[in-house]
């Protein structure tokens, strides 16, 4: 006979606002095998643990149920509670009556009933729940980084710091990202290569840190401190150990004019190029896709010019396995190439460039080296206007959302044009200036008040060319709406940050959740920001949101204080949630009749063959068999054994029907059963 | 006579619709109370018998719900509910069961607004249906 | 082909030309314009302004008229009477009580089953089909296409063309062998009903978009709505003031443009009917009119 005890939370005034929290225990106290039934006003606090505590050892509980917020938030701390009064911690379970019923209905007795009926599922369900004890599993002490921007840089050097072993995985020739091509960074105006290329060799150089660029993930597997990964180092179409970075190749390389992507397009660059001059590692890699000996099957040209015999053009992928233990995504983001709007012109006139352009002119080392001049006729603009917000907080014609980075730098940009550029007069268009930051406020307030800097509150509506101008129209707001035409010499876009390329197919391989505009999702929007809803997996940088530096190091320090935490034991305890395959005592052995339906459905491979013989080894029959480290309790193989001999743990055939018979039956519990 | 209230029974996955139907309540999103979640690892291990169990047990219409095609936190448990979804909603129409009162949705766990839609929806197809008594009949024959 | 026609009050009275090209045009490609029985106002900017109800019963009225009488499709030449219509049938069909309660106004269960189409579809969707290879005299000028507020507006509830750069109409006269420019004024406002209150303010508006196609060498500005039409033509005077300089450069109505490219007789078009008198530039000798796969109709991106 079971002795369950009910625990019903108040949670303040979340649930008793709504659900009648005493009626809710009353009721479960006459469930036939509720021997305890209480209701508390916070059943989280340390007293309300200890009621359980005191009951499970009074009472002699062999079950616990405790009414209150979702499992998702706080099974762990019940479960925790029962495991020190000495009762197996997955004798325990929570009904869900706060966000499923007290958030989400009106205060009544509809809603009092729903609660009751939920806290009753789940006391059948407890009824028929086993003691189960958890699984040991090793954990390999790598990390994979993936992504070589900021964040994946800040992440692998505080991981090998901390003394563990560290894969980064870019997939650009070179490790750098979005920072590497910023010419100053506000809200001080360093010079960003200056601050990022010491971290870049240190990267390089860092006993712990296995260095693949150009390289991408092929595929991963397995689970949080057992990953297999196996990572494509594509061709670079040169032997990294001969070549000697001399540059002799890129200089003699006749193929000259492909738009770079480090310049943003605003510079050229040859078909056997090093990205930038202080790329990691500064080693060529020869664009296939450009390249004439791939495209007509001659030249060679750099071959014959290498020193050192480095070029390689039959080079293949190369496939690289590693077994790791934890993943930090740091995958970065894309800016829109003003794709939003059509009559803004980007595409279509030169002079209308995006931020990522501006930041190129204004590089010391971009294709101006440094001077603002406008692509189309290297003239310097006399007038340029900045347009923030070209997308973001635009439901109708861009996304909803605020691309965060925009104003600093839109302000920052101005600022740099009036330093560059002397007498010239920079607008800038915008619905609000979000300033919030230390020393950001100060910052613009510095581009207005001492760079005079114009802003205009307000939006554009179109760009168009007349007579060698660019015809800004747009609305000053804080003048009534009164129509404001700038005649420009360039245009800049503050275009929407939106998710890297690929950041789906990514999401989908490493089984990361990700949001409506394809940012990986964290497991809690604010208690859980690093961590995914996949164990083991960290999140860093702009590939969860937006951001800007300084939140990115941050973010990344932070996701690998997370893998060191995980890496700081020997072992991790998984929970015992898996399926196994009956077994029954001879003839019958199992109801497994052999069919492996469930080895087909397994997205794990987890499911294997076991042969059952007799003592001089004859064979009599062969069964499924989980593989416990394998198994990661989806119960997919559960719903497709045809002849029920596979089960899940936790939430068994027998549970889970329980439950279903449970909710719908509102009848009176007789006594006494 | 009072309005008929259906009670329906939602099975979906712990990652995605449990996660989103939490995000209902973390946003304080009203919905009709007439629905009552049961939750399940993945809509992989949703057993279709179970349907027919509730049926028989008395609910008016059932939601079952998981994660989005691509997005299943066990990569592909969504796609066997799907698949046997398919194949069972076909047998169910072939045995003379009212399919429409089967609603099969994806919800992510960041779609707290689009839960509370599925569930308002359902509940008012269902209401519109009426009680399922044929059902209840044909269990207590005996028939399924 | 029989199609329902709502002409509206402007085509019975300020725009006569607008009605009898559309008329010409569709004879000429075998389509007969039926028009609906009894038909009544729109309503126009005035009734919603004022009202709501009265506002959506008058276009639902019309609705009404062409439903009870089987058509299918309703032809809406002026943009605003297309804009009412478009936007009663929209907001019916969005919510359910309102439509009972507009129906019980109008005193009729309006279901809302008549499409409604503007003038660029349906040149581009039933005249050109029918005309293509038969094209006369290729309508070989650099024009402006200029599409006004009420056709692309709201692009939610319309769903035609593109909001800010609107192409159909850039399309059509491609096809008839023009050659429309490239410009920015495309959706630009003319001014509209300020024309009679404050006149010098549609003489500026309209004025900046002359001033744009005259710098970008158009001969004509295309328009597809009456009221476009009489700021452009009708205000001539209040634009020339506006911006001090004279413009000769005429405004047709596409139907106009297309009828002259189907060597429909110019009278029969109305196009002796407009305040600025229709007057092409002479065609510089052994220029080949332009087709629509000339170099130039290629420039928009």
């Amino acid at each position: 006979m079971s002795r369950i005890g009910v625990f019903i939370c108040h949670c303040g005034e979340n649930i008793g606002a709504t659900v009648d929290c005493e009626k809710v225990a009353a009721a479960a106290a006459k469930i036939p095998g509720v021997v305890h039934s209480v209701d508390y006003k916070y059943m989280c606090s340390d007293p309300g643990q200890n009621m359980i505590k005191e009951a499970i050892r009074e009472k002699n509980l062999t079950g616990v149920v405790v009414g209150a917020c979702s499992p998702r938030m706080h099974e762990p701390t019940f479960r925790r509670a029962c495991e020190e009064a000495g009762l197996n911690p997955f004798l325990c379970e929570m009904a869900n009556i706060r966000e499923h019923c007290s958030w989400v209905h009106e205060k009544g007795d509809p809603t009092t009933e729903k609660a009751i009926d939920l806290v009753r599922v789940i006391v059948e369900k407890v009824r028929r729940n086993k003691p189960l004890v958890p699984i040991k599993v090793p954990v390999t002490k790598t990390a994979l980084v993936l992504g070589g921007g900021i964040a994946g840089i800040q992440a692998a050097l505080d991981i090998a710091n901390a003394g563990h072993k560290v894969i980064m995985v870019e997939r650009s020739p070179s490790i750098g990202g979005h920072m590497s091509q910023l010419s100053e960074t506000f809200p001080t105006l360093d010079c960003s290569q200056c601050i990022l290329t010491p971290r870049m060799v240190e990267v390089a150089r860092h006993a712990n840190i296995t260095l693949h660029t150009y390289s991408e993930i092929e595929s991963i597997e397995g689970f949080i401190g057992n990953f297999k990964v196996k990572i494509r180092k594509k061709a670079r179409s040169i032997d990294m150990k001969a070549c000697t970075g001399c540059g002799l190749c890129s200089q003699k390389c006749p193929t000259r004019k492909i738009p770079s992507e480090f310049d943003a397009g605003l510079g050229t660059r040859p078909a056997i190029y090093v990205p930038f001059p202080q790329a990691v590692p500064n080693k060529p890699v020869i664009d296939r896709l450009n390249c004439t000996y791939y495209l007509k099957g001659k030249c060679r040209l750099c071959e014959k010019v290498c020193p050192t015999q480095a070029i390689r053009f039959d080079q293949e992928d190369e496939i690289v396995e590693a077994d790791i233990g934890a993943v930090v995504l740091a995958t970065g983001f894309e800016i829109k190439h003003g794709d939003f709007f059509p009559e803004y012109g980007f595409g279509k006139f030169k002079d209308v460039i995006d931020g990522m352009q501006f930041e190129r002119l204004a590089s010391a080392s971009g294709p101006t080296l440094g001077e603002i001049r406008r692509p189309s006729d290297g003239k310097k603009p006399e007038t340029v206007v900045f347009i923030a917000c070209a997308g973001s907080r635009d439901p109708a014609k861009g996304i909803e959302y605020c691309s965060k980075i925009c104003c600093m730098y839109t302000a920052k940009h101005a600022m740099l044009y009036r330093h560059k550029v002397h007498g010239g007069n920079a607008y800038i268009f915008y619905m609000d200036i979000r300033a919030g930051g230390k020393m950001y406020e100060e910052f613009v307030r510095r581009a207005i008040e001492e760079d005079g800097v114009k802003y205009v509150r307000g939006r554009v509506s179109r760009v168009y060319e007349r007579e060698g101008k660019l015809i800004v129209q747009g609305a000053d707001t804080l003048l009534g709406a009164q129509p404001v035409e700038i005649e420009a010499d360039m245009v800049v876009l503050a275009t929407a940050a939106v998710a890297n390329d690929g950041a789906e197919e990514l999401a989908q391989k490493m089984h990361v959740s990700y949001d409506a505009h394809k940012f990986f999702a964290e497991a809690h929007p604010k208690l859980k920001p690093v961590e995914t809803n996949t164990a083991g997996i960290f999140l860093a940088g702009a590939c969860q949101a937006p951001k800007d530096i300084p939140e990115s190091v941050a973010q990344a320090s932070g996701a690998a204080s997370k893998v060191g935490a995980l890496f700081s034991q020997d072992e991790l305890t998984r929970e015992p949630v898996i399926a196994v395959v009956n077994r029954s005592a001879p003839p019958l052995y199992s109801t497994c009749v052999g069919c492996f339906l469930c080895q087909a459905a397994c997205p794990y491979q987890a499911i294997e063959r076991e042969e059952i013989r007799t003592r001089d080894g004859k064979l009599i029959k062969t069964v499924a068999k989980v593989n416990p480290g394998l198994c990661q309790g989806c119960g997919t193989c559960v719903a497709v054994c045809r002849t029920k001999a596979i089960d899940l743990q936790g939430f068994s055939n027998e549970q889970v029907f329980a439950e279903v018979m449970a909710l719908l039956d509102r009848s009176e519990p007789d006594a006494g059963i | 006579m009072p309005e008929f209230e259906p009670r329906i029974v939602a099975f979906v996955c712990n990652w995605c619709t449990y996660a989103g139907a939490d995000l209902t309540g973390t946003s304080r999103i009203k919905y009709s109370p007439n629905v009552e979640v049961i939750r399940f690892p993945c809509t992989g291990r949703i057993d279709f018998m179970l349907l027919l169990k509730a049926f028989a047990e008395g609910a008016d219409g059932i939601i079952i719900s998981g994660c989005h095609p691509n997005d299943c936190h066990y990569t592909s448990g969504n796609f066997h509910a799907r698949r046997r979804w398919i194949l069972f909603r076909g047998l169910l129409d072939f045995m003379g069961i009212d399919v429409e009162r089967v609603q099969f949705s994806w919800v992510s766990a960041a779609e707290g607004a689009k839960w509370a839609d599925v569930v308002n929806t359902t509940v008012e197809a269902v209401r519109k249906l009426g009680p399922y008594e044929n059902f209840r009949k044909i269990d207590r024959a005996g028939a399924v | 082909m029989k199609l329902g026609f709502y002409p509206g009050c402007s085509l019975e009275g300020s725009s006569r030309e607008y009605n009898e090209s559309v008329m010409a045009v569709a004879a000429g490609a075998g389509i007969e314009l039926e028009p609906v029985p009894d038909w009544n106002c729109c309503g126009a900017t005035a009734a919603h302004n004022m009202n709501r109800e009265l506002g959506l019963s008058l276009p639902a009225r019309i609705l009404a008229k062409a439903e009870a009488a089987g058509m299918k499709e309703i032809v809406v030449p002026c943009a605003a009477c297309y804009s009412r219509l478009k936007v009663t049938r929209h907001e019916l069909l969005e919510d359910e009580e309102l439509r009972r309660r507009i129906s019980a106004i109008i005193e009729y269960d309006l279901r809302c089953e008549p499409e409604i189409i503007n003038v660029l579809q349906f040149l581009d969707s039933r005249v050109m089909p029918a005309i293509e290879g038969r094209i006369k005299s290729p309508f070989d000028r650099r024009v402006a296409c200029y599409y006004g507020c009420l056709l692309v507006r709201p692009h939610k509830i319309l769903k035609f063309d593109r909001l800010e750069d609107p192409r159909s109409m850039d399309e059509i006269i491609r096809r008839i062998g023009g050659d429309p420019i490239d410009w920015a004024f495309k959706t630009e406002c003319c001014g509209a009903g300020l024309s009679v209150s404050k006149t010098e303010l549609v003489g500026r508006l309209s004025g900046r978009i002359l001033e744009d196609a005259r710098i970008r060498g158009a001969e004509a500005v295309i328009v597809a709505c009456p009221m476009c039409h009489s700021n452009l033509d009708l205000r001539r005077g209040a634009i020339e003031k506006a911006m001090n300089r004279k413009y000769d450069m005429p405004a047709i109505f596409i139907t106009q443009a297309v009828g002259l490219a189907m060597g429909i007789d110019p009278a029969k078009l109305g196009l002796n009917r407009h305040m600025v008198p229709v007057k092409f530039r002479e065609r510089p000798a052994g220029k080949v009119p332009a087709g629509p796969e000339s170099p130039a109709a290629a420039g928009e991106v």
